[in-house]
């Protein structure tokens, strides 16, 4: 008797799938938030964040939420604390920042309508930072520098 | 020695970047389902916020709440937020034992009198002192000792909050929660059996950020994440609202992902964040997975008059009700929740055992 090396060996008949889930209906009105948020942004500046963790969703919408977004020109991958990904949508203005932790696990995910999202601009207390860093690596350096020639 | 550094203080002297503490702000704002806009607002608070020491107590527990804090789907936020206070008594955590945890208790007490936090979770039993000890220590006298110089108790779990399972029918050790036994103190009740891990550590994460309890409702818990019913958020309420309802766990409708209404969802009187935070690094809840919610969250949802029976199921007709609340929305929805407490009061002054006829009655 053959013994089965896989699930796909084992007779299972699949009733229901992804489509046959009901839908909430809330993809149509956060399309509608974003539109007037991005109304908001153009004609004032104003940002709008949407936290997409805060509406219930049925499985797959969020899914045709990004799909209906779809992709735009720019996208960008942040390393602190695990990677979150920011990319535009096709609707400039509109992007999309999902934030994971060190193990891959989706932790926030926004819809920001801005000009560009604040994480990826460099942060104040970041740059002093830098400063303080390059100032030093220039004193090691010169120190080292003048080392050498006497 | 004390330590008296901010929490910007210590998360910069790991290295975190600001770009990373601004990210950390994002999901903590998110968990303590604050709006977007108030991530300024607790990036400036939580940079300056100080080390709060933490006293956790665990009485008659199964460690699920402790598990599902520790296995939570966010390890980093969980371990920056643990970073963050001074976890200076933890039994079922830390490596001492016996006369050298005790002391390390009493120790965080002396040092942070009246500004400590205490974290319960499990019911204490009244019955016999004996039923449950630490050290040789009663749980009632340990309350009552580290609860008189703490700044405020966190309730964690079903058990801490309301009693729980311990206080279940026939309740033989006498189970109580904290509430019942501690009047003199803030207390933040985070029910759930277990709790959503999120909303402990939203619960910690707003006592860090603003140094005060949160807004609670009339159970003591927070309105953030227990303001509104699971049925209120569930994707499946479309389908209540048609009166469109699964009758089997394997018929058309639980295929169609009907509403669980009928097969004893509690969703309607329970009030919890499940729907909108989901479990399992936020891949689904109860009701997504198929089974109605069991109410976990609320008193006594052990002696509910059973898992599987809907809660209108000997005042009314479902299928009726619901067509009235297709029509008539909250009215029809306040109606069952009306009749759906008295009929939980009579179940539980009954003591009904569930049945594999309730089931196929159901």
């Amino acid at each position: 008797m053959s013994t089965p090396d896989g699930l796909h060996d084992i007779a299972i008949e699949t009733h229901s799938d992804a489509g046959a889930y009901p839908a909430t209906g809330n993809d149509l009105p956060i399309l509608h938030e974003i539109r007037h948020a991005l109304q908001r942004l153009a004609q004032s500046g104003e940002k709008t964040v949407i936290d997409l963790q805060a509406i219930p969703m049925a499985p797959g919408e969020e899914e045709r939420i990004l799909q209906l977004l779809g992709r735009g020109e720019v996208s960008a991958t942040i390393d602190a604390l695990g990677p979150s990904e920011v990319r535009e949508t096709a609707f400039a203005g509109v992007w999309t920042v999902y934030h994971r932790n060190t193990n891959n696990e989706v932790v926030g995910k926004f819809i920001e309508i801005t000009h560009c999202p604040d994480l990826l601009h460099s942060q104040p207390e970041d740059i002093a930072t830098g400063m303080a860093q390059i100032r030093e690596t220039l004193a090691e350096l010169e120190s080292k520098q003048s080392g050498d020639q006497a | 020695m004390k330590d008296t550094r901010t929490v910007g203080e210590i998360l910069s002297s790991q290295g975190i970047s600001r770009r990373g503490f601004l990210k950390f702000c994002a999901a903590t704002a998110s968990m303590m389902a604050m709006p977007p806009s108030m991530v300024p607002a607790v990036a400036q608070a939580l940079s300056n916020a100080r080390r709060p020491s933490v006293i956790w107590l665990s009485f008659q527990e199964c460690t699920g709440c402790t598990e599902s804090l520790t296995r939570s789907h966010s390890p980093t936020l969980e371990g920056l937020l643990f970073d963050s206070i001074s976890l200076d008594y933890h039994h079922t955590l830390q490596v001492a034992a016996g006369s050298a945890a005790e002391e390390a208790r009493e120790h965080a007490m002396q040092e942070n009198d009246g500004s400590y936090l205490v974290v319960v979770d499990g019911s204490i039993p009244l019955g016999n002192p004996g039923y449950s000890t630490i050290a040789g220590i009663s749980n009632v006298d340990m309350l009552k000792e580290t609860a008189a110089g703490a700044a405020a108790i966190v309730a964690v779990g079903t058990c801490a909050a309301f009693g729980g399972i311990p206080h279940a029918n026939p309740n033989p050790t006498g189970a109580v929660a904290v509430s019942d036994i501690i009047k003199d103190k803030p207390i933040i009740n985070v029910s759930g059996c277990p709790p959503i891990p999120i909303v402990i550590t939203g619960v910690l994460a707003h006592y860090l950020t603003f140094g005060k309890v949160p807004e609670l409702d009339d159970l003591g818990r927070p309105t953030a994440f227990f303001g509104q019913t699971i049925h209120d958020r569930c994707y499946r309420r479309p389908f209540y609202d048609k009166g469109l309802f699964a009758e089997t766990f394997d018929d058309e409708g639980a295929q169609q992902g009907w509403c669980l209404y009928k097969l004893g969802c509690k969703g309607p009187v329970t009030y919890n964040a499940c729907a909108v935070s989901k479990w399992n690094s936020g891949t689904s809840f109860p009701i997504q997975s198929g089974h109605g919610c069991f109410g976990c969250s609320e008193p006594d949802f052990w002696d509910s008059g059973g898992f599987y029976r809907p809660l209108s199921a000997t005042t009314a007709d479902v299928g009726t009700l619901a067509g009235v609340a297709a029509l008539a929305g909250a009215a029809a929805g306040a109606a069952i929740g009306r009749m759906n407490r008295s009929h939980r009061a009579r179940a539980q002054a009954r003591h009904e055992k569930l049945t594999i006829d309730d089931i196929e009655e159901s």
